[in-house]
């Protein structure tokens, strides 16, 4: 968010969207820099002011700015009407605003509390810390294609199988996703190896790419990165870099 | 110290949170909720008065072993542990709305802080701060949210009475019937 300079009568100031939670939180933000009485808003120039910061908005971020701004300009107009002598029911416009304001400054000052307090416990540390997984350096693959298809009958015994009922297994397609990876490095000539799946790519996709890029690599087709223990993959073309 | 004051301390040491009174008892059912305070209270006076490096702390309803508080940078120096994440002001806010009004609906945070609270809200219960605590008899009967044990947990509270109570702020306020008159 860009910063958004407010040039006051007196003083020039500047607001930086990014740092409030919301509408009323800017409001009272401009008129504790103006030092303006809450009880008494100049409520034409806090409107426009207001106006002129959500100016820089975007529509998203607009949304929950454009309704305070309505509400402030109904009450500017309601300030500027003239209001009959004999009413006893009339209320100054600005009440509403007066109220909400202060019930937001009790809440900003509720939320100081917390923080102090959140911040006192988190200097006290309770049991339960879990160790970080150790960083390993980078092995090459060595292991023949036996022992390739044991872990990944492994990987598949291990995935728990509730049956509700039989589907027939889907055969992995082994030489599609060859294909598609050749293809994949031909065009950009690395790649990474999440990028083959999107979210409706299935087990049966991720074994088939699993056991391809496996086999690439052992064959000396492709390079395989890992830089730590199940971290994301990536796969360079080995062939180019040897031909070239 | 007893046998219980120190079945409660491996107790205490053994959990990874703050363990209650009354899943303290099931350690001894023969011991009594006296019995069992009087066990608490020697295990406090021990690590008060031992020097030790812990301090038994009464917090979220139950109790719970911490390091003491002087120890905090150089553990986290030494990246030992990591200190929780911050929660953001947005979230700050619509929690003590939450904590104080609740049962409390979505529209009345949202009139309160005056922008849409439903991701904030969505992630606070995903973190376990606040959780939906029944439904409002308005219309569309619109979902009520509290506070957790884990909200006291963060705050290191007891409990909710140890707030602050609305008189005691700087800032005078409407009352919440007031509040709910008003569109």
């Amino acid at each position: 968010m860009t910063n958004t300079a407010l040039v006051d009568a007196d003083r020039p100031f500047l607001v930086e969207l990014e740092s409030f939670s919301g509408p009323l939180d800017l409001l009272l933000h401009l008129i504790r820099e103006q030092e303006i009485d809450i009880a008494d808003i100049p409520i034409a120039r806090i409107a426009d002011q207001f106006l002129d910061v959500i100016e820089t908005l975007g529509l998203n971020e607009a949304a929950n700015y454009l309704e305070m701004a309505a509400w402030l300009l109904r009450i500017k107009i309601q300030v500027l009407l003239p209001r009959p002598f004999d009413d006893e029911n009339w209320e100054d416009p600005r009440a509403q605003l007066v109220r909400r304001l202060l019930e937001y400054e009790q809440v900003r000052e509720l939320v100081r509390w917390l923080e102090e307090r959140a911040d006192l416990r988190s200097a006290q540390f309770g049991r339960g810390y879990i160790e970080e997984p150790p960083v390993l350096d980078p092995t090459p693959i060595q292991l023949d294609m036996d022992e390739m298809m044991a872990a990944v009958e492994r990987v598949l015994e291990a995935i728990p199988r509730r049956v509700l009922h039989r589907v027939v297994p889907r055969p992995l397609d082994v030489e599609g996703a060859t294909e598609r990876i050749l293809e994949m490095l031909k065009r950009d000539g690395k790649m990474r190896f999440a990028e083959l799946f999107d979210d409706y790519s299935t087990v049966a996709d991720v074994l088939s790419a699993l056991v391809a890029i496996l086999e690439l690599a052992r064959k000396g087709r492709i390079r395989l990165r890992q830089r730590k223990p199940f971290g994301n993959m990536g796969i360079s073309d080995e062939s180019a870099v040897t031909a070239g | 110290m007893n046998r219980l004051s120190q079945l409660v301390e491996a107790a205490l040491f053994a959990a990874d949170g703050p363990v209650s009174l009354n899943a303290l008892g099931a350690l001894d059912r023969d011991a009594s909720r006296s019995e069992l305070m009087q066990a608490l209270d020697t295990l406090r006076s021990e690590f008060r008065e031992g020097q030790h490096g812990v301090e038994l702390v009464e917090v979220a309803e139950g109790f719970q072993l911490l390091t003491r508080r002087e120890f905090a940078d150089s553990i986290a120096r030494a990246q030992l542990v990591t200190r929780p994440r911050r929660l953001s002001g947005p979230a700050l806010e619509t929690l003590a709305i939450i904590a104080y009004r609740q049962p409390v609906g979505r529209a009345e945070i949202e009139e309160i802080r005056g922008v849409s609270v439903e991701s904030v809200l969505r992630s606070l219960q995903e973190r376990g701060l606040i959780d939906v605590v029944g439904r409002s008899e308005g219309t569309g009967r619109p979902l009520l949210y509290g506070t957790t044990l884990e909200f006291l947990e963060l705050l290191g509270l007891k409990n909710l009475t140890e707030l602050p109570r609305l008189e005691e702020l700087s800032v005078a306020l409407r009352s919440p019937e007031e509040a709910s008159g008003m569109g």
